[in-house]
């Protein structure tokens, strides 16, 4: 592809946010879009994901960005033109103390607030749901039927296809290595291929955009968490059609339509260390659980393991907005949910930039908040 | 589509998740030409045999529509385990 040393905005990062924040800033008519990637398209955390998409939430703001995603979801493939595999077989949370059962309780309320039909269920209703479900020790469950998961592949490929189309120009193998300013402003990004001039720069790095923030001196807070990752061979649907969930129990359970199930949980120590580890540990940890749970399992074998790195925060919500750099803005720090959370925030900040309204106020994702000591932590995570 | 030979028969190239050469010529056109990111979007070398029974024909296949070198086209990750192992051994940490 031939390379262009100008464009009208510069975003650096070809996962799910990146991508599909290209996209919203051309629909909503910015012209010469350039998306750089330093490997390949959906080569890091989105390419691994669990690609869980809820409303099911603690806090009003991942509430509201959660149902707008399941919104936007439900009505993807036909605006991208592209299936994203989208699956709707609901989340079942499973609570296993009665001060879950409150926390899980008071979430319930407050989607059940905004429009979210999460409902409390039983045993009996949870296994109707979910058969061969034992959980014998649970105390509780919830459910909300519109959640579900998309291919983080698919999805992420259908932005681009599209974008492309409207413009954007995406380069591989493309290193930001550099963001310049001047007085006070953004004016482009240095790469291993050459400078890009540009009057706006969006940083979605994921888990490596604090590195890229603090290139011009600017801290957002936010880090990376590796994460690990199973999946077994395909085998006949019913298993576990429902996204099956636990904060407590700390584990993430779900059968794709190719019939392979997919599960990871919350690694031990919360290892910063940017290694893209696979240990066996993870492995028989989460066989454990998987036996137990739903004993059925037993029999299935694990044909593939990996890990991947939580973009986090100190509250779990993401930021989204500019920095003190002018006209250099960030969307990341979504904490293990941003591939759900991505067609609602690329469409949000593109609107922002675009000078209209966007359809949420994310003023509060400010990530100054932390300096401010202003945020409160989502309870709802793995 | 820019699929080449003449049949109407489909060549499957990946056999475990059913894909097609001109599925993988198509989306290489596309500018899809590394092992990952094909595997990415059509799952090639994603099946039970995770890779071993299509993974040559699509660097070949790459290295041919794109005019690089076979050595010069990036290898895919090999992941663990390297052979399927029931979920009832591994929770009891592989002894029976
Ligand atoms: C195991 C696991 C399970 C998960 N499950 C879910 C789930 O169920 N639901 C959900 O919504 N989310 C889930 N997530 C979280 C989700 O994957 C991330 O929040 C999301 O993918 C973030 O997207 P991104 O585009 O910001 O990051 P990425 O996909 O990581 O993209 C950032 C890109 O920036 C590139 N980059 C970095 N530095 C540079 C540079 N200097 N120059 C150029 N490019 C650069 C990287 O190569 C990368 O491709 C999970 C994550 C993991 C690891
Ligand atoms: S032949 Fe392609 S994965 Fe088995």
């Amino acid at each position: 592809m031939e390379w262009k040393n100008t464009a009208d905005v510069v975003v650096i990062g070809g996962g799910i946010l990146g991508v599909s924040t290209a996209y919203y800033l051309a629909k909503n008519g910015m012209k010469n879009v350039t998306l750089i990637e330093k490997g390949t398209i959906c080569g890091g955390s989105t390419g691994r994901c669990g690609a869980g998409i809820r409303a099911q939430w603690g806090t009003e703001m991942n509430c509201r960005l959660g149902v707008a995603a399941l919104d936007t979801f439900e009505q993807l493939s036909d605006e991208l033109g592209m299936d994203v595999g989208l699956n709707q077989g609901g989340y079942l949370l499973v609570a296993y103390s009665d001060k879950e059962m409150e926390t899980l309780g008071a979430g319930m309320k407050l989607q059940n607030s905004l429009g979210i039909q999460s409902r409390n269920i039983s045993l009996a209703e949870a296994r109707q749901i979910c058969p061969g479900l034992a959980a014998d020790d649970a105390v509780g469950f919830f459910f909300h039927a519109r959640d579900g998961h998309a291919d983080p592949f698919l999805t992420t490929f259908a932005y681009l296809e599209k974008a492309k189309t409207l413009g954007v120009t995406p380069y591989r193998f493309t290193e930001c290595t550099g963001i310049s300013v001047k007085d006070g402003t953004v004016t482009g990004v240095e790469t291993n291929r050459g400078h890009i001039d540009a009057p706006i720069v969006i940083n979605c790095a994921g888990a490596y955009a604090q590195d890229i923030a603090k290139m011009v001196g600017v801290n957002i807070h936010t880090w990376g968490e590796r994460h690990e990752i199973m999946i077994t061979e395909p085998v006949a649907p019913g298993v576990c059609p429902c996204m099956l969930m636990s904060f407590s129990g700390n584990y993430y359970i779900q059968q794709r339509p190719h019939g392979s199930i997919i599960c990871g949980m919350s690694p031990e120590g919360h290892p910063a260390d940017y290694q893209l580890k696979d240990t066996w540990q993870f492995v028989e940890a989460m066989s454990k659980i998987l036996v137990h749970l739903l004993p059925r399992t037993k029999g299935i074998r694990v044909v593939r393991q990996w890990s991947g790195l939580y973009d986090m925060t100190p509250d779990a919500q993401p930021i989204i907005g500019e920095t003190d750099i002018k006209n250099f803005y960030h969307s990341t720090g979504y904490s293990g949910h941003g591939f759900m959370l991505a067609p609602v925030a690329g469409k949000i900040l593109a609107q922002h930039i675009m000078g209209k309204k966007p359809d949420i106020d994310f003023s509060m994702l400010d990530y100054r908040r932390f300096d401010r000591g202003e945020h409160i932590r989502e309870s709802n995570v793995v | 589509m820019t699929g080449t030979h003449e049949q109407n028969e489909p060549i499957y190239v990946c056999r475990c998740e059913e894909i097609t050469l001109d599925e993988i010529r198509e989306w290489i056109d596309r500018g899809y030409d590394t092992l990952d990111e094909l595997k990415r979007v059509l799952r090639v070398g994603m099946g039970p045999c995770q890779g071993r029974g299509c993974q040559d024909i699509l660097l070949r296949e790459i290295s041919k529509r794109t005019g690089k070198p076979i050595v010069n086209v990036p290898q895919s990750t090999v992941r663990p385990p390297v052979k399927p192992v029931k979920i009832g051994l591994l929770a009891k940490g592989g002894e029976e």
